[in-house]
């Protein structure tokens, strides 16, 4: 019986000390976003847009996909179409101006080079991104690396 | 008094008596007056059925027109944009001149005999045949060098001070080069077909 009631105790005690530790925390802790109640909508950000197409942005570290220095909006990527190598493909890059697509692109994953762009590599937005003209929401440290960005 | 007048009669009182002259029962002029006004009623009919079937609506009225190529052109910018302009079916697919239209039309029974059929009344049939009839639209505006996109858009107004990099550089070329808007501007308002047959290396899978 005694002992029951120790266990009973304990566990109280433990949810307790739990609850306590968590509301302490939880004024602490606040997300990117800004602190809102649950119940209640934030409010929107405001709408950023996309800049305007540039010149290719410099790279920062050794395999970094490039930053896409152009607008996106509607460029389709689906099994029966992709927009992207309309113009970036090996086919169409030196009519369209553009960069093409490098080696690594038709490598599967051990290595062995397809005859066409890889499934691993298809959809490019995965590792490709357009920029926004906003501040860091984070700050930090980081130095590129001199040798490619060329600063 | 009668025959002094008739002498005096130039050509176009004389061309009034011949009018006023029965033809058979009705004279050639009471035939001309019905002729007129039945014509204008059958023209006026036939340019109000021109302009109903120009409509957005008209269009949709198909489920096959609706439920595909509406559905994706709800997604694009001659649907929503900053300024609100729209471009609808028609402006796109529907010559302005009449004589260019009237062309048009009939081969737009083509598609009523595709409905009765029953051609493209699914999803799956529809891609099926897309290809072709996007490549039908692809070949008729490469024939008229892009008409209906220039009907709204004109090389000569654009501010090419206003517009993206890549788009001053192609744009600049493109018409030395005998290129003209759809070469460059596919599925600018729908999705587009299996582009493999168009261009292999555009999409994924060996060929
Ligand atoms: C209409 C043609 C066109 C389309 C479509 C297009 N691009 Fe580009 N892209 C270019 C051109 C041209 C450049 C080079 C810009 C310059 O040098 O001025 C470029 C540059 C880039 C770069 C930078 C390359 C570098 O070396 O820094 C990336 C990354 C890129 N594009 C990715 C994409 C992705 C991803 C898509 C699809 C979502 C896409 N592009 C669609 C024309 C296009
Ligand atoms: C899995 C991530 C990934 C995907 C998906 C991907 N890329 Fe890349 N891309 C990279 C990386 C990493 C680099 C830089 C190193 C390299 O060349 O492999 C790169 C480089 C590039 C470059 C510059 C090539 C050069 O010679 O400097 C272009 C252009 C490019 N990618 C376009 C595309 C396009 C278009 C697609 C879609 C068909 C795509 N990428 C899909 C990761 C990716
Ligand atoms: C009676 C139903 C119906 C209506 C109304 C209709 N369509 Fe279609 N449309 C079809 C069918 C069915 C096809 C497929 C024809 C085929 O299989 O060859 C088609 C095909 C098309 C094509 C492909 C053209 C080609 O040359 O192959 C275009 C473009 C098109 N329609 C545009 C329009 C526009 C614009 C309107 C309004 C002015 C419109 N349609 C109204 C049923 C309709
Ligand atoms: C009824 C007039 C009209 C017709 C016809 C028309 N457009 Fe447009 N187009 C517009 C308007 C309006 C815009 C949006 C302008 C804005 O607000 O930015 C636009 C925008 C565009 C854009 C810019 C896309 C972007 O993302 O910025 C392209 C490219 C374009 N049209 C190509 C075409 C082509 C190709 C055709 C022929 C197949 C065509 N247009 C037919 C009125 C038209
Ligand atoms: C040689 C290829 C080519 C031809 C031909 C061409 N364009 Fe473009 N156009 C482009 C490229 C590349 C862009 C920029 C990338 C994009 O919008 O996807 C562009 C962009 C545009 C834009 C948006 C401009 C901006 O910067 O906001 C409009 C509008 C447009 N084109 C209309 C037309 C019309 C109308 C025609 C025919 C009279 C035409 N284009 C012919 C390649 C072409
Ligand atoms: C801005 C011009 C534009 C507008 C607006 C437009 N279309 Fe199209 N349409 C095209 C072009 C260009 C093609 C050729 C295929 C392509 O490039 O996507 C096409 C192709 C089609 C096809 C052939 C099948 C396919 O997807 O390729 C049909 C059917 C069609 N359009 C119907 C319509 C209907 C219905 C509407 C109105 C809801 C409409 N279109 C609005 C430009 C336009």
């Amino acid at each position: 019986m005694i002992n029951k009631l120790s266990i009973i105790a304990s566990i109280t005690l433990g949810v307790l000390a739990v609850t306590t530790s968590l509301q302490t925390h939880s004024a602490e802790v606040e997300s990117l976003r800004g602190a809102s109640e649950l119940d209640r909508n934030s409010s929107a950000p405001e709408h950023k847009r996309y800049a305007k197409d540039g010149r290719p942005i410099a790279r920062d570290y050794v395999q970094q996909p490039p930053l896409i220095p152009h607008k996106i909006d509607n460029y389709r990527i689906n099994l029966k179409s992709n927009k992207c190598l309309s113009c970036h493909s090996w086919k169409n890059y030196r009519e369209a101006g553009a960069t093409k697509i490098s080696q690594t692109h038709f490598e599967d994953r051990d290595k062995h080079v397809l005859a066409n762009v890889s499934a691993r590599r298809y959809f490019c937005t995965q590792c490709h991104v357009p920029q926004v003209n906003a501040p860091a929401l984070v700050e930090n440290e980081f130095e590129p690396i001199t040798a490619i960005s060329g600063e | 008094m009668n025959s002094n007048k008739s002498t005096e009669c130039n050509i176009i009182c004389r061309l009034w008596e011949k009018l006023k002259k029965p033809s058979l029962r009705y004279s050639l002029g009471a035939l001309l007056a019905v002729g007129f006004v039945a014509g204008i009623i059958f023209w006026g009919g036939f340019n109000t059925a021109m302009e109903m079937t120009n409509t957005e609506e008209f269009c949709i009225s198909c489920h096959e027109m609706r439920d595909n190529v509406y559905e994706e052109y709800k997604q694009t910018i001659h649907y929503t944009n900053r300024t609100g302009v729209r471009a609808t079916c028609p402006d796109c697919h529907v010559p302005k001149e009449w004589q260019h239209k009237i062309v048009r039309k009939i081969k737009a029974s083509n598609e009523l005999l595709h409905k009765a059929l029953g051609t493209i009344d699914t999803r799956e049939k529809f891609e099926a045949k897309r290809l072709e009839l996007a490549g039908n639209v692809w070949k008729a505006m490469k024939k008229t060098d892009s008409r209906e996109c220039r009907n709204c858009h004109d090389f000569e107004f654009m501010d090419f001070g206003e517009q993206g990099r890549r788009a001053v550089s192609q744009h600049s070329t493109a018409l030395d080069e005998d290129k003209t808007c759809i070469d460059c501007h596919k599925g600018i308002a729908h999705e587009l077909p299996d582009m493999h047959s168009i261009d292999p290396t555009g999409v994924i899978g060996s060929n």
